[in-house]
């Protein structure tokens, strides 16, 4: 009973690193950059969120709706300052300037705030700790659940988005060819900005649920940037639902890995990921082969 | 017939003969440093030689070959916990350092089967979740006794002075050996070769360079790098905390020294190396200021300066010091007029 | 007043001068074909009209406005549309997501999916598949379909015949006449001269980035394009042999 309690809370992290990979995912597929300081990003949104909380006695889902907006403006104003004029110079760029800025990010949250952790739990009520219980050995966190049910809403809402708008159409085909895109009167510099808006939205909702559950400082978004850049990597990149099944995976095997060691948590996640390598490495694309399958199979 | 040929290639110019007996002036006097200097510039020299390994090898890795990891404090990590593992098991410390980069180099080679499968992005962070997840293992070592970390006690064999001198000597050593190595290595035909694969590995795929090979030739050689100069750190340093070692950190000065000086030129790592030692002996007591100065410098370089101060200074003049390239000359009306294209290495692929 | 009007245009590929002093006008309703062999310089001259590749000199002048500075988006909703060179159809997208695309131009006119659809009578039934699951003929149907979208005053079609059936091109140059009809300006790219002469009302045959001949198809014989296209017209002139 006690293993399937593990896989339970495993299933539910794996939730807020489907929400947190989101971004990730998105602005790779969409724009071909690996924004380094994802991670950071999401734990900026944090602290404003516990700024907000903090100093002016705003709870933070109230807090949201002043953060996400702001954050989405933060990512436009990042797409069209550093990240556009990376993209345009082959893979290296992008990776070194997201670096440098993620260490700047890092070092002025850490000039601000000091290292001291902090979290938002304090500010949310019982929603931290208040769980179902379902029986003596399982119990289903309130918050886990929240996060959970937010990722597949958000997921879902983009990939509905995508598939139906004309904007999510735009997108699509701006990610495939931002060139002959032009042609056709889409304007792709402006496209782009408004996905990364969209990208930093869901960072921003990310690190405020990480800050709920957990404890965050100024160097955190590094590991954060890891876990996300795990989760996609173990999906499949390319898909966002892939993405909801890579954060499971990921949550299930650190889950099971910290029965045995506190450090067991990480390993295990590393391992998974490598394991996910390999799989895919000799087996091949097996999700993308079997939806191709079946999308032929339609037609 | 004319008596000269119109065109002229050489490799060597003026100045980079010039250059090269400066550099061996230069290995002469550092050769005999602890005898000239004092202390405390003799413990910086080591650094610097550190560093240069560090930005050399990771240069080779990523602005020469274009594979860009962010992971290479594994190898550094690895490096020194080898080194440390090797003395407690009572191998004599100085040899143990280049053993441990050795056996480092080594290990290197299967994990290069898998990790060079990955591209691009995926390689670039995939080293350095391979990095957290080396630090994640060494933590369990009950004698590094996780995050508390364990000292290189052999050490304590030698008086200071020696200790100092011993290391010095490795380091410039290890670093002259590397340059030497590096160099020549990629004014190779292989060095030719992982300039194709930075620039399109399938053409130069079709024109029958071993790619695989090529890369885990340079994947193997940047590991070694980094684990002797994480082994030699050691030796300096004498502490080993796995946090220390396997911090991103190092990428980041990594990335630093090979952006600002100029990445994929030999001359512009070096550069970069001599830059970051100096800014950090300047600024390093700046605390966070200096690290978000290192990150806006790495920004603003990314941005506007990609090939670095050396590469600028490439594309405008020209100067060559360690030319790894070669250089056309158009000879009109029998004088040497300098000029023409120089097959240098521009680090980005459009 | 003309519609289109370029001015000694340069464009380059790095160091190399693939558009060279090249200048003609294109009236309202006109269609002009554009010959000239491989490497000529037709394509780079089409896609720096259409704005996808930056002039290096010279300008374009379309409804009076020089429209040389202007990127390629605002050149649609201006009412300029390329069918560019492979086709370059969102693979991933199905046909009539391909087309609907198009509405970013924010331009009305007749041409709704609905008008296409009726125009590309092959593409009805292919409405639903991806783009990239089509035939050359379904494929150039959905290409020239996704720049009608756009309500065009000027259409560039970029090697119109190329990698398709004779009998496919039949088809397709049957829905360009429709397309002739209702006063669309048409530029396009022909590697079949007897076609391009049959449907174009001038001609204009480039060289090495430069224009080496041009007239109404009337006027010329194809005799003369020919020389021209094979620069033998101009080693004539030298008085040396080619």
């Amino acid at each position: 009973m006690i293993l399937i309690n593990q896989v339970i809370q495993g299933i539910l992290l794996g939730g807020y690193y489907a929400l947190i990979a989101c971004g990730l995912s998105f602005m790779f597929s969409v724009m071909r950059i690996i924004n380094l300081a994802h991670g950071s990003l999401a734990i900026l949104a944090a602290y404003a969120l516990y700024v907000l909380a903090d100093r002016f006695d705003v709870s933070p889902f109230l807090g949201l709706l002043i953060v996400v907006p702001a954050m989405a403006l933060i990512g436009w104003a990042l797409q069209r300052s550093v990240l556009e004029r990376s993209a345009r110079s082959g893979l290296l760029v992008p990776v070194l300037s997201t670096f440098g800025l993620a260490i700047i990010i890092d070092n002025l949250l850490f000039q601000q705030f000091g290292a001291d952790t902090r979290s938002l739990a304090p500010y949310v009520g019982d929603l931290s700790y208040d769980s179902w219980e379902i029986t003596d050995d399982i119990a289903i966190g309130k918050l886990a659940a929240l996060t959970m049910a937010t990722a597949i809403f958000l997921l879902g809402g983009i990939q509905l988005f995508l598939k139906q708008t004309q904007l999510g159409r735009v997108i699509r085909a701006t990610a495939e060819d931002a060139d002959t895109v032009g042609l056709v009167g889409v304007n792709a510099r402006r496209v782009n900005a408004f996905a990364a808006a969209i990208a930093m939205a869901t960072v921003a909702i990310s690190g405020a649920l990480l800050a709920m559950r957990a404890t965050f400082d100024p160097y955190a978004g590094a590991q954060q940037l890891i876990f996300a850049f795990e989760a996609t990597v173990i999906g499949g990149a390319g898909s966002l639902w892939g993405t909801l099944i890579g954060g499971v995976v990921l949550g299930v095997a650190q889950s099971l890995g910290a029965a045995v060691s506190p450090q067991g948590f990480f390993i295990a996640g590393h391992l998974a990921f490598f394991g996910a390598l390999f799989a895919r490495l000799f087996f091949g694309d097996l999700g993308p082969r079997l939806r191709r399958a079946f999308a032929q199979r339609a037609t | 017939m004319s008596a000269k040929s119109a065109v002229e290639v050489e490799r060597w110019t003026r100045e980079s003969r010039l250059a090269l007996v400066v550099a061996a002036l230069a290995a002469a006097v550092l050769a005999v440093g602890p005898s000239l200097f004092d202390a405390n510039v003799v413990d910086r020299l080591t650094t610097l030689f550190v560093y240069v390994i560090l930005a050399v090898t990771w240069n080779a890795l990523v602005g020469y070959c274009g594979l860009v990891s962010i992971g290479q404090q594994a190898f550094f990590g690895l490096g020194a916990y080898v080194a440390v593992r090797l003395a407690d098991f009572g191998l004599s410390v100085y040899p143990s350092l280049f053993v441990a980069a050795l056996i480092v180099g080594v290990l290197s080679l299967p994990l290069s089967a898998i990790m060079l499968r990955l591209k691009g992005g995926e390689f670039a962070i995939g080293m350095w979740v391979a990095s957290e997840l080396a630090h994640l293992l060494v933590n369990l070592d009950t004698l590094v006794n996780g995050e508390t970390g364990t000292s290189l006690i052999a050490l304590n064999a030698y008086s200071a002075d020696a200790r100092r001198a011993l290391t010095y000597w490795c380091a410039l050593g290890a670093t002259a050996g590397l340059l030497t190595i590096v160099f020549f290595l990629l004014r190779s035909p292989l060095g030719a070769a992982i300039q194709a694969i930075r620039d399109d590995e399938e053409a130069a795929e079709s024109v029958g360079v071993r790619v695989e090979r090529a890369k885990r030739f340079i994947f193997v050689l940047a590991a070694f790098g980094a684990a002797l100069a994480g082994a030699l750190w050691v030796a300096t340093a004498i502490t080993f905390q796995p946090k220390t070692y396997f911090s991103p950190q190092w990428t980041a000065y990594m990335i630093f020294m090979a952006l600002v000086g100029g990445l994929g030129t030999f001359e512009g790592a070096i550069l970069g190396a001599v830059a970051f030692f100096a800014i950090e002996a300047w600024f390093g007591a700046a605390g966070v200021w200096y690290l978000v100065g290192l990150g806006a410098t790495a920004l603003v370089f990314a941005l506007a300066l990609p090939r670095g101060v050396w590469g600028w200074v490439e594309d405008r003049t020209a100067l060559r010091l360690l030319p790894i390239g070669y250089r056309v000359n158009f000879n009109e009306a029998g004088s040497a007029k300098r000029g023409g294209a120089t097959k240098s290495a521009a680090p980005d692929a459009p | 007043m003309t519609l289109l009007s370029v001015e000694r245009l340069e464009a380059r590929h790095g160091l190399l001068h693939a558009v060279r002093g090249v200048s003609f006008a294109v009236e309202k309703g006109e269609t002009i074909a554009l010959v000239g062999a491989n490497g000529a310089g037709k394509t780079t001259l089409l896609r720096t009209i259409a704005g996808a590749h930056r002039l290096s000199g010279g300008r374009i002048v379309f409804k009076g406005v020089d429209i040389s500075p202007r990127s390629p988006h605002a050149r649609a909703a201006m009412g300029i549309a390329l069918a560019p060179e492979g086709r370059r159809l969102f693979t991933r997208m199905t046909v009539e997501e391909n087309l609907l695309l198009a509405r970013s131009a924010r331009r009305d006119g007749p041409w709704t999916l609905d008008a296409v659809m009726a125009a590309f009578p092959n593409l009805k039934a292919r409405r639903r598949s991806l783009a990239g699951a089509l035939s050359g003929g379904e494929q150039q149907a959905t290409a020239i379909g996704r720049a009608l979208m756009t309500n065009p005053e000027i259409i560039l079609l970029d090697e119109v015949s190329l990698g398709l059936a004779p009998l496919v091109v039949d088809r397709v140059y049957a829905q360009l006449q429709a397309l002739k009809a209702s006063g669309v300006a048409i530029v396009l790219v022909e590697q079949d001269l007897k076609r391009a002469m049959a449907f174009a009302s001038r001609a204009i045959c480039m060289l090495e980035g430069a224009v080496a001949i041009e007239g109404p198809t009337g006027a010329l014989t194809r005799e003369d394009v020919t020389q021209a296209y094979f620069g033998l017209r101009r080693s004539a002139e030298h008085g040396a042999r080619a």
